[in-house]
């Protein structure tokens, strides 16, 4: 079982940009321990030779024709916005770069 | 002192490697069924989906999925047996879901190449780029940042988002590095971008309007001391968008970074935006962290198996690979290299060879279309097929050869189509334009000019054939242009006993 | 008529115009006003809605016009799917004032069918829980004893079935967000086939384990809504382009002779209250008289379920929930002008969450992360191979498999919330139905001796065979309430003020 520092979980709170208070950090990275403890419990039978399911049911190649249908009308797309301007979603600075 | 690109070049050697990103030229974005026009009014090509609303599931588009087995098939990739979507999990505004739903360990094409001739001093020269990867993702949206005092990011007040373009379906194309172009590593990357840019055109799945961002292309280089046989730490330039950028992108990196090694720096890995207006490249911000995008099989979507009978029939509708097509359409036409590359450039090929299939000639049709119609295309900014349709610059040809117009008269009939006055025929009538090509007519102004210059009729009358041409010439000028040249000189000279 | 009544005895009525859609929903909306106070089911109540579709029914019957079998019935929907210009929440602050500009196909179906949504329904934040505690808008109680659980996360649907305020409810269930509200309730519930039922516009959990079911108190009345929002749907990726099963005729068949039944040996013993495996054995012995064969089944790795659900729901919720950033939708925190985007989210989304919402996030993060993938996440989805096989061995010797539905009868509020395993625990016995994508359901079996409280019994189906739970657990039902005399939830203790 591995241990799990704070610093981890305060990197994982800023990889899921989740602001955390210290003792959050504190309270969460002791319940992670415990819970991964449990969990980890897959490794016992998970072996090379079974292959990993990401579907239930396995169904391939859906697709949809090349058809545009009608979009939702701007005042209805922007009708969530908490803050819109000139038909646009108007959100604060953008200061990284992707 | 610095060193400048021969020098550079001289005491390292760089390694390539490409990705280019093409926005697919679907009807409907990749996931939803909403328009993909460009330019249209902010946020009016949305739906939940492509906003990713809370709820809404992606679906993907049949189309874009042939055309990227298409580019796959066109680089003679491998089409793989089993594909499928994976989420690239990171925070940005203008990515709606804040994970991009992209291929990552399972894409669609693997291991292809494409052979690119460039010019060096020994003659042309082929080099093959192999291919690493073709994979389908999405696009994002656009920010505009607004206040501040530059524009940009750094500073601004606020940012508008604009959600159009998400999901706009892309393909990146991945080179694996392209070893060994010494001093010809500009030349290849632009001619490999070129040839991508020719064959994605061949296949119509992308408008790769590199102007429009339909194309971008990032640059990875890196450099190691000559013989040294190292690889050493590569930056990566990122949207480089014209053909001539790739090239000064990729020898101002090379300068760049043998500077630096050269004054005993290390080169950081990472990325640089190219400066358009200078042709340099500066650093993007650092991050703290590297990003961990937590990739996982997407859950909302299933995989892509195309099976054999799939691929065969989009195996065949593939058009002929453009550098063949090329060599096949120079010798039917019997045009010059030159001419060929000049067709090419101007983006006419296609037109050219639609006027041609119609009737017409094919020196006259390139002539025409990269001639007088581009010149007109240039002064107003817009592009040749834009001003007048194949069909009527055939029409025209064709009257040409048949003796129905002159160059000039068809001239005028080209204004007159792209003013709008109709069709050929009509603008024909409706200007009065019309070949004098009566006997009666020409002999009279022919004898006039005979008459105005008797010098000249008798140095033709004794043989000097080449001096008709003067005489021609005022035959033509006193008919307005109407008459057919050939005919008055076939008159005139018959006239003059020769 | 009363709202005591079943859905397919309303439908009757209304059909032969003894009562109007319209009175049917006003009584409805009198029992919530008697009754929501003390059970808080609903989260939002969409009465002028409601009645304009009521209307509208009442005046296409009077037309004559051919209407769907449930047209006129009242239903309540768990608020995690989207309907038009009604707000959803999702029992989270984050989307508090949200309405959705679109209907989730669920919602567009029940529409069709000319079903009454009378509203949005309480569930825990996001669907993550057992108990409906981690409600940004506070605990639904359950109606058996308010002072205990109703299940979760689809604890509000139960408990308004429950406490008469409606005869319909939707649910979903990742993990067992139906079935064990259902079981701790005394109502029916099904998780159908992955795929069966579309998820466009459900507010994804975790995709590859979410599934949106019919909740009712009787199992006919389960398979009439069953049937009518069932089915495939382009918009789907992950919907089945397969006929759904005939599951009205399959409830109303109440034969199983000669039926294999297996008994999965892991879903029983340590952990299980004695009373919830009583009543679980009586129905079994209930189900022999009847002329069903037993058999027992051993399915190894159910043993790992939960610990591979509690790593593949909180890694997909970790990508699911990062849209919840305050740029399109939902409350944005601390935009003053002077911060930038990503502090913005980061401070939307450290007050937009709640806890449990924060520790599926934080965990799934990190069983995706670089260097964890394979351990975590990898070997999870690896379990689910397993834990299929162990399905399909078990489905090779017999026709359903049942178990107790949860461990134990309901528990009081406020008991687990600071242990989320003990918590997790609940799930134990749902939970390998999610993540092999086959059919479940919960249907009350008794009362446990030792407190009186309900008991479900849990019926799984292969995929796309979800009427041989029908089949089953009509013919139960049927055995069971000659044996009580009367339906399960007349032994409740009335809620005061109720109708």
């Amino acid at each position: 079982m591995s241990a799990i520092s704070r610093e981890e979980v305060a990197n994982l709170a800023r990889l899921a940009r989740i602001e955390m208070s210290d003792a959050e950090l504190d309270h969460l990275s002791g319940e992670m321990q415990v819970i991964l403890g449990a969990v980890a419990r897959v490794q016992e039978v998970a072996s090379a030779d079974v292959p990993p399911t990401s579907h239930p049911i396995p169904v391939n190649n859906v697709v949809r024709e090349d058809v545009v249908i009608p979009s939702l009308s701007p005042t209805d797309a922007l009708s969530g916005a908490p803050a819109s301007s000139e038909q646009r979603f108007k959100v604060p600075q953008i200061l990284g770069e992707a | 002192m610095s060193l400048n690109y021969d020098q550079a070049i001289e005491k390292y050697e760089p390694t390539l490697g490409l990705e280019v990103h093409v926005e697919l030229n679907t009807k409907s974005k990749m996931f939803c069924g909403c328009a993909t026009e460009f330019g249209a009014e902010p946020n009016t090509q949305t739906c939940p989906v492509c906003l990713g609303l809370p709820g809404a599931l992606p679906v993907v588009n049949k189309t874009a999925i042939e055309s990227s087995i298409l580019i796959g098939l066109a680089l003679n990739c491998s089409i793989a047996p089993f594909s499928r979507f994976a989420r690239k999990n990171y925070f940005y505004p203008d990515m709606p879901k804040n994970f991009q739903t992209s291929q990552y360990d399972e894409p669609i094409c693997i291991n292809g190449f494409l052979d690119v001739e460039i010019e060096s001093d020994e003659g042309n020269k082929v080099f093959r780029i192999e291919i690493e990867r073709v994979h389908m993702e999405e696009d994002t949206g656009k920010s505009l940042h607004v206040g501040g005092s530059t524009g940009r990011i750094h500073g601004a007040e606020y940012s508008l988002l604009d959600y159009n373009r998400a999901g706009i379906p892309l393909v990146e194309i991945v080179t694996k590095i392209v070893p060994n172009t010494g001093k010809y590593a500009p030349q290849v990357a632009r001619a490999y971008v070129a040839a991508l840019r020719d064959i994605l055109r061949g296949l119509k799945v992308s408008d790769v309007k590199m102007e429009q961002g339909s194309l971008r292309c990032d640059v990875n280089l890196s450099l190691a001391p000559s013989g040294s046989g190292e690889l050493g730490t590569r930056s990566e330039t990122k949207n480089v968008n014209s053909l001539r950028s790739v090239e000064t992108a990729v020898s101002g990196e090379i300068v760049r970074q043998a500077n630096r090694l050269q004054s005993g720096e290390k080169i950081v890995q990472e990325t640089r935006h190219f400066l358009e207006e200078s042709g340099e490249t500066r650093p993007g911000r650092s991050k703290e962290k590297a990003e961990d995008y937590r990739y996982f099989p997407e859950p909302d979507l299933v995989p892509v198996v195309p099976d054999n009978k799939w691929i065969d029939e989009l195996r065949k509708t593939l058009p002929e690979k453009p550098a063949d097509r090329r060599k096949r359409l120079q010798s039917e036409w019997s045009v010059p290299e030159k001419e060929m590359t000049a067709m090419v450039n101007a983006e006419l090929l296609d037109t050219v060879e639609e006027t041609v299939k119609l009737g017409a000639d094919p020196t006259k049709a390139r002539s025409w279309w990269l001639g007088e119609i581009s010149r007109i295309a240039n002064e107003r900014d817009v592009v040749a097929t834009e001003l007048i349709s194949v069909t009527a610059v055939a029409q025209i040809i064709n009257l040409i050869n048949q003796g129905e117009l002159t160059d000039k008269l068809a001239r005028q009939v080209v204004d007159g189509v792209i003013a709008g006055e109709g069709t050929p025929a009509e603008v024909i009538s409706k200007r009065g334009l019309k070949v004098v090509s009566d006997d009666g007519a020409l002999m009279k102004a022919i004898e006039d000019a005979i008459a105005a210059q008797p010098d000249t009729a008798e140095r033709v009358r004794g043989g000097n054939i080449p001096a008709a041409g003067a005489l021609i010439g005022a035959v033509m000028k006193a008919t307005g242009g109407q008459a057919d040249a050939a005919k008055v000189r076939e008159l005139l000279l018959k006239h003059l006993g020769q | 008529m009363s709202i005591r009544n079943s859905a397919a005895e309303m439908a009757e009525a209304l059909a032969k115009k003894e009562i109007s859609a319209v009175e049917l929903a006003n009584q409805h909306y009198a029992q919530i006003e008697a009754v929501d106070k003390d059970v808080h089911a609903f989260l939002h109540l969409d009465k002028a809605g409601a009645l304009a579709q009521a209307e509208s029914i009442d005046k296409k019957r009077a037309a004559g016009e051919k209407l769907s079998p449930l047209a006129g019935v009242p239903l309540a929907l768990k608020d995690v799917l989207v309907q038009k210009g009604v707000p959803t929440t999702c029992g989270s602050k984050m989307l508090e004032g949200w309405r959705p500009p679109y209907d989730a196909t669920v919602v567009a179906k029940l529409k069709d069918a000319g079903i009454v949504i009378l509203g949005k329904t309480n569930m825990d934040e996001f669907a993550m829980g057992s108990s409906t505690e981690n409600s940004a808008y506070g605990p639904t109680h359950n109606p058996w004893d308010l002072t205990r659980i109703p299940g979760g996360s689809g604890g509000g649907s139960a408990a308004a079935l429950a406490a008469f305020e409606a005869p319909l409810a939707i649910g979903t269930d990742t993990g067992g967000s139906i079935r064990q509200p259902a079981a701790v309730t005394a109502t029916v519930g099904v998780k159908p086939t992955y795929g069966g039922v579309s998820r466009y516009g459900l507010v994804a959990f975790s995709s590859s384990l979410d599934q949106a079911g019919p909740c009712a108190r009787t199992v006919l009345d389960t398979a009439m809504l069953h049937q009518s929002i069932a089915g495939f749907d382009p918009k789907d990726s992950t919907s089945i382009n397969h006929a759904v099963p005939d599951v009205v005729a399959a409830a109303k068949k109440k034969d199983v002779k000669g039926l294999k039944i297996g008994i999965v040996k892991q879903l029983s013993g340590a952990g299980y209250q004695k009373g919830v495996e009583n009543k679980f054995n009586d129905a079994v012995a209930e189900l022999v008289k009847l002329g069903a064969e037993i058999v027992e089944v051993s399915c190894p790795n159910f043993e790992y379920a939960l610990a591979a659900y509690y790593l593949i729901a909180p890694s997909e919720c970790s990508s699911n929930l990062a849209r919840f950033d305050s740029m399109r939708f939902g409350i944005r925190i601390g935009d003053d002008g002077s911060k930038g985007a990503e502090e913005v989210m980061n401070l939307t989304r450290q007050v937009g969450f709640g806890r449990e919402v924060k520790r599926r996030i934080i965990l799934g993060t990190y069983a995706l992360s670089s260097g964890y993938y394979d351990a975590y996440y990898g070997s999870a989805q690896k379990v689910r191979t397993l834990i299929k096989r162990d399905f399909d061995a078990a489905f090779e010797k017999c026709d359903v498999l049942v178990s107790p539905t949860a461990p134990t009868t309901a528990f009081k509020i406020g008991e687990k919330s600071e242990d989320p395993l003990a918590m997790y625990l609940n799930d134990i016995a749902t939970i390998p139905v999610n993540l092999a994508g086959v059919g479940g359901m919960s249907l009350p079996c008794g009362l446990a001796d030792e407190d009186n409280l309900p008991v479900g019994f849990q019926i799984m189906s292969p995929a796309m065979k979800d009427d041989r739970m029908y089949l089953v657990g009509g013919a139960l039902e049927a055995a069971l309430l000659s044996k009580w005399g009367k339906p399960i939830l007349d032994f409740a203790p009335r809620l005061a003020g109720s109708k």
